[in-house]
């Protein structure tokens, strides 16, 4: 029982992180059918940014962080403007081509800006244990799911409510009719592509909290795929549960299972939606048949 | 471009070379290949070596990617069930390198075809997807299943024997990398002038359209998946035996990117675009540590910057070909061929 708590809290941590990363993933697929690979460097860029500012130049980390965001949005924009723009209307393979190369672009100047070995993140959440019934968690891991939700809770809001969400969802709909309607689409894409790497940074400060900053925290890119097939390419709420079942996944078959099972098991799930369900459990089911 | 081109039968209007200039930079390009070994250093070699092996990997892919449209992300897999294949099988079963290598590929053709099914269902991004999952797959399995690959250590094979004779030099190696390199262009050469080839480009344009045509989607996708994985198995035996020690950090997802990377930054659906983006993505990495190192002597701090200066570099050459050039290298030499076809009158 205790481990069952253990491994859950652990679980839907990482999950909720993973939901954060896969939000930004389904923003980006929203807004351009753009699938973006480096959303994982993206997040590995924003720690070591957020880094840098509190560790590195000893700023509080209130305002850290926010020129952490900043810096984000900046880049995201710059990314949209100079590396996807040129590329709208060309062939999936070269959108899937040109953000691996941003990818490889972004954890190459990492490295070289700070070195590649693994540095302790400057705690400002608190580590402390929490006891809940039985089971120890970290304060840190709690804290991350509760942002994790505030936020995923704001974005859904913000599809439905805010002028630019909506005109978002307006252009996933049909490109032609939105512009038609006067809404610029250059405009919504380099909103995504800011807000996906603001999310990014945010995911990535998170997990930098619980693993401190290396290159590792890149990899959580690969593992958000099984996540947003699972919940959908284009569904911010199957972002989240897509998340919390993988991170719960993870987490139990690591702790009953072993072998390591648990690093390909969210591929192996992955396969078997685009087997059965290809459109995941909340996508717009239009995906095309061969 | 090709004005003044013309001709009276069917069989020369097919050949593979048409015009006595494309016979001569031929005859020129194979006369290099076989003099350059005799002059070039080691370090040249090995880097032909590579080149050559590479150039079999690049085709491979261009067949399923290039040719036929299915995205693959899998690469890497394939290789590694090649290089295993034909590794175990020489090291644990002790048949000779030329009996394991076929087998291997074979083998990993028939990989291939099972994670080919996806591309039933899934085109486009989903199927890039699938095959991204299929190569973390194929990862775990060969690091975990230690009883049969020895896991994260490396396997050690012994170097090949023919006619008698150790096959343990570049020299000794670069005839078989060459050979096959040659015969592996000039297969697919052939094959994208029969029935099986065009049925694969039909595919690529218009899948719709191909079945209406007569072209059984479903097999002729796997069949390019069987060729595809073929060679690319291929290239993953011949590295063993080249390499003598198989790792599986040789193997990983970056392995699918740089082969991706090759077929674009050469030209999607070019023979002559594979071996020139293997040769490109073979020479970038050699080239910028050579500038390094000659730098090191004046800045020290250049040894340590230099791994991630080479993979911001790679993203950035990706990126400029993209956005620049997104036919290739195959397409800047038709471009050159073209000017200088009707040079000094080009207009």
């Amino acid at each position: 029982m205790e481990k069952l708590l253990q491994l859950t809290i652990s679980g839907l941590s990482n999950g909720m992180v993973y939901a954060l990363v896969a939000l930004g993933f389904v923003i980006i697929y929203k807004a351009s059918d753009v699938i973006n690979f480096a959303q994982g460097e993206l997040m590995l860029f924003g720690a070591y940014l957020a880094f840098a500012y509190v560790a590195q130049f000893g700023l509080p980390w209130s305002i850290g962080v926010a020129l952490t965001l900043l810096t984000a949005v900046i880049i995201g924009v710059l990314v949209e403007r100079f590396v996807l723009r040129p590329l709208i209307g060309e062939p999936i393979i070269s959108m899937i081509m040109v953000t691996i190369g941003l990818s490889s672009v972004l954890k190459g100047l990492v490295n070289a800006i700070w070195s590649p070995v693994p540095q302790p993140f400057p705690a400002f959440i608190p580590q402390d244990d929490v006891y809940i019934g039985p089971a120890v968690v970290g304060e840190d891991r709690l804290i991350a799911i509760g942002i994790a939700v505030v936020l995923l809770a704001l974005f859904t809001l913000f599809f439905r409510y805010n002028k630019e969400g909506i005109a978002m969802r307006a252009i996933a709909d049909d490109q032609q009719a939105a512009l038609s309607m006067g809404i610029s689409v250059k405009r919504v894409f380099a909103v995504a592509w800011a807000i996906a790497a603001m999310t990014a940074a945010v995911g990535g400060i998170i997990l930098a909290n619980i693993v401190g900053v290396s290159g590792e925290i890149s990899f959580i890119g690969l593992r958000v795929f099984p996540v947003v097939i699972l919940g959908g390419l284009d569904s911010v709420p199957g972002a989240i549960i897509g998340g919390a079942f993988i991170g719960l996944l993870e987490a139990y078959t690591g702790g009953y299972i072993g072998h390591g099972l648990d690093l390909v098991i969210p591929f192996i799930v992955l396969m078997l939606v685009l087997m059965v369900r290809p459109y995941g459990l909340f996508g717009k089911e239009i995906i095309e048949r061969v | 471009m090709e004005c003044g081109v013309f001709f009276t039968n069917y069989k020369a209007d097919m050949a593979l070379r048409r015009k006595p200039l494309q016979k001569v930079r031929l005859a020129l390009f194979i006369a290099f290949v076989l003099i350059f070994p005799f002059f070039a250093s080691p370090y040249w070699l090995n880097l032909a070596n590579q080149i050559a092996l590479a150039t079999i990997g690049a085709i491979g892919l261009n067949i399923l990617v290039g040719y036929t449209g299915q995205i693959s992300l899998g690469q890497g897999a394939f290789m590694a069930i090649g290089a295993y294949g034909a590794g175990l099988m020489t090291a644990r079963l002790g048949l000779p390198f030329w009996a394991a290598i076929p087998i291997a590929s074979l083998v990993t053709a028939l990989v291939g075809v099972i994670f080919g099914l996806p591309s039933l269902r899934l085109k486009g991004l989903y199927l890039a997807i699938a095959t991204l999952a299929a190569q973390e797959i194929v990862a775990w399995l060969v690091t975990h299943w230690t009883s049969l690959t020895g896991g994260t250590e490396a396997l050690v094979i012994p170097s090949p024997k023919l006619f008698g004779m150790r096959v343990n030099t570049d020299f000794r190696f670069y005839w078989i990398a060459v050979t096959m390199a040659g015969l592996t262009a000039l297969f697919t050469a052939n094959l994208f002038r029969s029935r099986v080839g065009r049925a694969f480009v039909a595919i690529r344009d218009q899948d719709i359209a191909a079945e209406v045509i007569g072209v059984n989607v479903y097999q002729y996708k796997l069949l390019a998946f069987a060729v595809s994985s073929f060679f690319v198995g291929l290239e993953g035996a011949l590295l063993a035996n080249y390499r003598t020690i198989i790792s599986w950090e040789r193997f990983t997802l970056d392995t699918s990117i740089l082969y991706l990377a090759m077929i674009i930054i050469g030209g999607l659906g070019t023979i002559n675009g594979s071996f020139f983006g293997a040769a490109f993505m073979t020479l970038l990495p050699a080239f910028i540590n050579t500038v390094g190192r000659s730098l090191q002597t004046s800045l020290p701090a250049v040894a340590t910057i230099l791994p991630s200066v080479q993979q911001s570099i790679f993203g950035i050459v990706i990126i400029l070909f993209l956005v620049l050039e997104p036919e290739g290298l195959a397409r800047l030499w038709r471009n050159v061929k073209d000017y200088f076809y009707v040079w000094p009158f080009s207009y």
